[in-house]
């Protein structure tokens, strides 16, 4: 159960917590989830957003805590994933099948797909207004801001920014308000935007600049997850610009598994070569790490490694879902280097290699693959693959400085 | 020339071309390179639907 929370002077988040999700779809979420969503009375009282079908109860009791649901006048849809638009069937059954649902073009072709049947669209796209009593709502198409339907909504005289999944994270917890958590916060929405945005980082940019033309004053942030950005709005969205900007930091990733431990020791004597120039490092063993953490890593390092054995002529299977994972999160400026222990055949290497390539990445090493167990010759070479890792990034980083 | 659309809702227009990912303006859309994708979500070319 939500307590309803007044954020602002007749408006109201309604929305619920998701205490137990642990694995959002494929996404590990060691602290739940929330689905918020934002009543704001009026003239004409409006819902901006819902939540997961399985909470629609749910949600319609904490609705029912301001004001009785039928009275909601309009829906507006900001962003058709099931998270956020499962309960609009039970809610529009609740409240009046004819009133009007807002949401983008995509967004309508979207929720006739999800539920299959027809609602009293109206449909907007980016600058259309809908002006209620004091009230303006500004509309803004935020397209592949994750989804082809996402959008922001404005309300103009607070003020505030209802921001779909953009800015959000997943996190329930017993704070509401970024000044009431303070930046234990940060890690959460960096993660959010490492697993959910970075793919569309060069959109990310883009959207900053339109903003910042625009001029908008923001008072608040209310993204769909986690907590609302009330005392410092510009925190989120300058993070969201260097996390956009993609640009290398002073930090490797090394990322491997073993079947042996053969691939472990190489992966170790590389750590230690990069430990020696001074270079941060993280070791990331992908059967303790999540996938979705190891990405939470990879978007504040300048390079990667990555180590897999060879099994049946392939690369390990861990090691190719987390691969997967990362090139699908289209991660740029990195370094990158692959290593692997083999028994006979030893493909792995050079299919990490080929994955790099696809990927953009810059590959400094033809990559080193050791038959059966590393030896002390191996193991220095490991090291030295380390040092030469580290040795480019700085380089790289200082290159990045002059040009300034 | 046609436009084509995405399944994203982004419209390949000729007369724009795609500049920032070296598509002169009054290129066709079956004159794209062939590992030309959409510039928005990234979806392949056979995900395309020619406008009416």
């Amino acid at each position: 159960m939500y307590k309803p929370i007044e954020i602002a002077d007749r408006i109201y988040s309604v929305g619920c917590r998701d205490w137990d999700i642990r694995d959002f779809h494929g996404y590990s979420t060691y602290e739940g989830t929330t689905y918020n969503a934002f009543l704001i009375l009026g003239e004409k009282n409006i819902l901006i957003d819902t939540v997961k079908e399985k909470f629609a109860d749910e949600f319609l009791s904490n609705i029912s805590k301001i004001i009785d649901p039928k009275k909601i006048d309009i829906v507006i849809s900001n962003h058709t994933e099931m998270d956020h638009s499962g309960a609009i069937p039970r809610l529009m059954q609740v409240i009046g099948e004819e009133k009007p649902l807002y949401c983008s073009k995509m967004g309508a072709k979207n929720l006739k797909s999800h539920f299959n049947r027809d609602f009293n669209f109206k449909v907007v796209g980016s600058g259309d207004e809908l002006k209620i009593g004091d009230r303006t709502f500004s509309f803004l198409e935020t397209r592949m801001l994750h989804w082809p339907d996402s959008m922001f909504t404005y309300l103009v005289e607070d003020a505030i920014l209802f921001s779909s999944d953009a800015f959000g994270q997943h996190y329930s917890g017993d704070k509401f308000f970024d000044d009431e958590i303070g930046d234990e916060i940060i890690p959460h929405a960096r993660k959010y935007y490492a697993n959910i945005l970075l793919h569309f980082s060069p959109r990310v940019q883009a959207l900053l600049k339109d903003v910042a033309k625009m001029n908008l004053k923001i008072n608040m942030i209310c993204p769909d997850h986690g907590i609302l950005w009330r005392e410092n709005p510009s925190k989120i969205i300058e993070a969201y610009d260097k996390w956009s900007r993609q640009e290398p930091a002073n930090k490797v990733v090394v990322i491997f598994d073993s079947m042996w431990d053969s691939t472990t020791k190489m992966a170790r004597s590389i750590t230690s070569g990069i430990e020696s120039e001074d270079v941060a490092v993280r070791l990331m063993n992908t059967r303790k790490w999540h996938r979705s953490d190891i990405m939470t890593e990879i978007i504040e390092a300048g390079a990667i490694a990555v180590g897999s054995p060879t099994l049946n002529n392939g690369i390990f299977p861990v090691i190719a879902d987390v691969m997967t994972y990362i090139k699908g999160l289209r991660p740029q400026n990195k370094i990158a280097a692959a290593f692997g222990s083999y028994g006979w055949s030893g493909e792995a290497v050079k299919i990490l290699n080929n994955e790099f390539s696809e990927m953009k990445l810059d590959i400094i090493d033809e990559g080193i693959k050791v038959q059966y167990v590393p030896d002390e010759d191996d193991l220095n070479k490991c090291f030295d693959l380390g040092v030469k890792i580290a040795k480019t990034l700085k380089q790289k980083l200082s290159g990045g400085k002059d040009g300034q | 020339m046609e436009k084509y659309e995405c399944v994203c809702g982004y419209v390949y227009d000729p007369a724009d071309g795609d500049p920032d990912n070296g598509v002169e303006p009054g290129t066709s859309f079956t004159d794209l390179p062939g590992e030309w994708v959409c510039p928005i979500c990234g979806a392949s070319q056979d995900n395309f639907k020619k406008l009416d």
